[in-house]
């Protein structure tokens, strides 16, 4: 130990990468960088020096890790880990599970005898160091025979022997070192993928080895021709020549074959048409050329060709399921098993969650991820929705809140009832809504697919007239110049060139929570020229809090809040929630009768009398009762939202409720104002209420007290004056106004989702968003842009000179892949 | 030149080999991480699980 301590001292010592290293300082937890609390005092030798925890978790952990010797975890790590008290003790004995062969044999794969191999989805993973440290501490596990995590996807694949460590052990194992491991099946589209690309890379490969080969005996016979080679020896060359094509040819070009063979029986010019006449015609005429030993041969044009398309589908195959992985990575989130409560004697049960049903109860602990979207019947706790929403602050939940399958409860554990499964749930939807809008093309690329058909079959006709042309003119070269034509301007890159760039920014924009229902969308937000805004839920928190209770006289504060809160517990509003989030539940003993009326307010029979509430308006129209003057011009004044709590015909109390503007929405707007966009607010409310915010936003434009009809038609007008509208609303108290702008963007809740008709949805809840997706828009369109030019350049550019006959075959060839090649490769970098 | 001979069909069976890895490498799934191993090969100055490994098994046995 002792000389081992030295060494990694001296290694310490001589480490000059500090400038990424993590620095500790004296009142941060070592491991996870919180702070320490005062009077704790835990510490772990690292180093030889010893370090500070912030409480007992992160000191096992840590002293795991030492234990096992990778301290070498601290030093290279980039990133601080996450703070391990957050991980809990009942996941020790529910690992268990795993271990039931039931369960086991959804996700475990038994390639010979004892062996088992299953995958891992790792959680807590921050930096290269973490999976480095997972790789050799797993690996150090007596029985495990190997393990593989894979960088990209965060994900594990460990073989051990069963004889010898069970899985539950390696999971605990995982869990001592502060990460969370889950076994998963892996679903059969990743498969199917898996299997995809593998094939490509095996045709890339093949093309490319004999491809090499065949370019060397090429150059043989270009030198030849130059200075001069035997005839047998010429012979032979091209003989080797042809066989080691028909693999590239008849292996590596299948697909290209394949699809030209299907659009030819759809009777359309696809763009493999050309590609696979042009490889047919060179192959079969330098095979006859072989044979009869004369004539020129073209093998090293074929298998260059072959070889760069084939790279630079791969490359847009990669960026298609790269976006696809995003959505992956979704259903994965939702876990194989969870605790079922019986309901008669709440005995608990483990069961596969793919067999919950609604109405069940399950109990979810700390650490685990909700099976299935419900509400919370008991308990308080925080959840993480990261991983549909993007949101990295856990929310915290109380009793009748929704939970989304897919988040991950952070701190306490509590019961849910199953409202929604499988299809149904949330996470469901975002999974359609991404998969929808990746399949919408947008109206650029339905043009470029349409104009690329059309120029295939004007292609062909130009390489039949430019072979007559150079027939009659005598020339020897037709072939050779009617081939480089054909292959030079197959129309690849163009028909590439929109699509691959909307597939990479889908996938990117929905790991930031901006869900794009309609790629169409991502499109027209360039002309954008004026923003309207929705007050409530986009400008404001959409959360009203309870500022004042004014009583009459003969009534006390707090017997007036009980009863509103008695009559508001039967109710959605948030106006309702706002309430009873001050006053806390109270009991329904006594209420009867309750019934909410339509046009904003509740109605009960308490103790037998009859209790109303609701907006002044709903007041005075059921009720004789006198609303005060004064609070009326309290109300004016004040630019608040109000309720009126009434006995019979009697006024009791009223109670108002501020929404706060948002803290990022000056700044928000003040930033599409420097873009050149118009900002405009639109709300329902009074015009005190919509004066204050547009005051405090920094919005000129602003218009109170409109109906959604209001505000279709006000949006309406602005298009009739040309301008584009992008309205950014709540998403579902305004659905028409949202249907009527140009692009609509919703912020939002993601339970609000499937309701909504926006075309981009915030998941976030972020306003700083908006601006965000201006600039993500304006970039894709550049890369668009970059890409169209960039392939129409290179295609009106290059058939006139083959036609002219200064572009031999391979060169067509190389320049052809190429142009495609680019146009992938400079979409991928809207994935960064 | 009859070395041509000799030469040409040693290439062939170099081709063959080459493939043959290249083919077992993605069966293998080589190619599905092509980002950990460049963070890997920086962290892996010593090898301490391999010693203990060895020494575990051996208590083992």
């Amino acid at each position: 130990m002792g000389s081992a301590a030295s060494k990694s001292m001296e290694y310490h010592d001589s480490d000059t990468i500090g400038a990424e290293r993590i620095q500790s300082d004296v009142n941060s937890c070592f491991h996870c960088g919180l702070p320490v609390p005062d009077k704790l005092d835990l510490a772990v030798l690292i180093d030889g020096v010893h370090q500070p925890m912030c409480c007992y978790g992160c000191q096992a952990v840590a002293e795991a890790i030492v234990a096992a010797g990778h301290e070498n975890f601290y030093r290279v790590r980039t990133e601080v880990s996450p703070t391990a008290s957050d991980l809990l003790p009942g996941f020790l004995r529910d690992s268990e599970i795993y271990d039931v062969p039931e369960i086991q044999n959804q996700f475990i794969r038994t390639p010979d005898g004892d062996l088992c191999e299953a995958s891992l989805m790792l959680e807590g993973i921050t930096c290269a160091a973490c999976i480095w440290l997972n790789e050799q501490y797993i690996a150090g596990l007596p029985g495990v025979d190997q393990v593989r995590v894979n960088y990209a996807t965060q994900r594990a694949l460990v073989r051990w022997d069963n004889t010898r460590i069970r899985l539950s052990e390696i999971l605990q194992a995982i869990q001592r070192i502060g990460y969370r491991a889950l076994p998963y099946n892996p679903d059969q589209q990743q498969e199917m993928h898996r299997r995809q690309r593998s094939q490509q890379q095996r045709r890339l490969a093949v093309a490319g080895l004999f491809g090499m080969q065949v370019m060397m005996l090429s150059i043989s016979l270009y030198a030849g021709a130059w200075s001069g080679m035997e005839y047998n020896f010429q012979q032979l060359f091209r003989w080797l020549n042809l066989v080691l094509t028909l693999p590239v040819l008849f292996y590596s070009a299948t697909p290209f074959f394949m699809s030209a063979w299907r659009d030819l029986r759809q009777r359309r010019a696809g763009m493999d048409v050309p590609v696979s006449l042009a490889l047919g015609i060179a192959f079969a005429s330098s095979a006859v050329a072989t044979i009869s030993g004369q004539g020129e041969v073209y093998f090293d044009s074929v298998v260059m060709f072959v070889f760069f398309l084939s790279a630079s589908r791969y490359f847009e195959n990669m960026a298609r399921q790269r976006c696809a992985a995003t959505v992956e990575q979704l259903v994965q989130s939702m876990p194989i098993i969870t605790t079922r409560l019986g309901t008669a004697d709440s005995a608990e049960e483990m069961v596969p969650a793919a067999t919950l049903a609604i109405g069940d109860q399950v109990l979810i602990r700390p650490g685990e991820t909700v099976p299935a979207d419900g509400e919370i019947i008991d308990g308080f706790s925080a959840f993480d929705e990261s991983m549909l929403n993007g949101e990295s602050i856990p929310l915290e939940k109380q009793p009748g809140d929704r939970l989304l399958g897919g988040s991950i409860n952070v701190t306490n554990p509590l019961r849910m009832e199953v409202k929604a499964i499988g299809a149904d749930t949330v996470m469901a939807e975002i999974q359609r809504t991404i998969e929808r809008a990746q399949a919408d093309k947008p109206p650029l690329a339905r043009l470029a697919d349409r104009v690329s058909t059309y120029f295939i079959s004007i292609v062909l006709l130009i390489v039949v007239a430019v072979a007559m042309f150079w027939l009659m003119q005598n020339d020897g070269r037709w072939f050779e110049i009617a081939l480089a034509v054909l292959i030079v301007s197959c129309p690849c890159a163009l028909s590439l060139a929109t699509p691959t760039a909307i597939s990479a920014t889908l996938g990117k924009m929905q790991t930031i929570g901006m869900l794009v229902k309609h790629g169409v969308a991502l499109e027209k937000l360039n002309q954008i020229t004026h923003v309207v805004f929705d007050k409530t839920g986009t400008l404001t928190q959409g959360k009203p809090v309870l500022r004042k209770v004014v009583c009459h006289a003969e009534f006390e504060r707090d017997l007036c809040l009980q009863l509103a809160a008695k009559l508001e517990q039967h109710s959605e509003h948030p106006l309702a929630k706002a309430l009873l989030r001050e006053t806390g539940a109270v009991s329904s003993a006594g209420v009867s009768q309750v019934s909410s009326i339509a046009g904003g307010g509740m109605r009960a029979r308490i103790e037998n009398q009859v209790y109303l509430i609701g907006n002044v308006e709903f007041i005075a129209s059921q009720t004789a009762a006198e609303i005060p003057e004064s609070w009326l011009e309290q109300i004016a004044a004040d630019t608040v939202t109000a309720v009126v709590l009434a006995r019979d015909d009697t006024v009791m109390a009223m109670f108002t409720f501020i929404d706060d503007v948002r803290e990022d929405a000056g700044a928000v707007v003040e930033s599409l104002q420097r873009m050149g966009k118009s900002v405009l607010l639109m709300t329902g409310d009074n015009i005190a209420a919509a004066r204050q915010v547009a005051e405090l936003t920094g919005i000129e434009d602003y218009r109170a007290q409109m109906s959604p009809q209001q505000k279709m038609e006000a949006v309406r007008n602005l298009q009739a004056e040309n301008a584009s509208v992008l309205m950014v609303g709540d998403g579902v108290n305004d659905a028409p106004v949202l249907s009527s702008a140009n692009v609509s963007i919703a912020m939002g809740s993601a339970s609000a989702l499937a309701k909504t008709s926006a075309d981009i949805v915030l998941l976030a809840n972020h306003l700083q968003a908006v601006p965000r997706v201006f600039d993500i828009a304006e970039y894709t369109q550049r890369v668009i842009k970059q890409n169209m030019s960039w392939a129409l350049l290179y295609n009106f550019g290059a058939i006139p000179a083959a036609a002219m006959g200064l572009v031999a075959p391979w060169l067509a060839a190389i320049g052809m892949s190429i142009s495609s090649l680019l146009v992938v490769l400079n979409a991928l970098r809207l994935t960064r | 030149m009859e070395i041509i001979y000799l030469l040409i069909p040693v290439s062939l069976i170099l081709l063959g080999l080459i493939v043959w890895i290249f083919l077992w490498a993605v069966r293998n799934g080589q190619y599905e991480d092509l980002e950990g191993p460049a963070h890997r090969i920086l962290m892996d100055e010593d090898r301490i699980v391999d010693r203990q490994k060895n020494s575990r098994r051996g208590d083992a046995g």
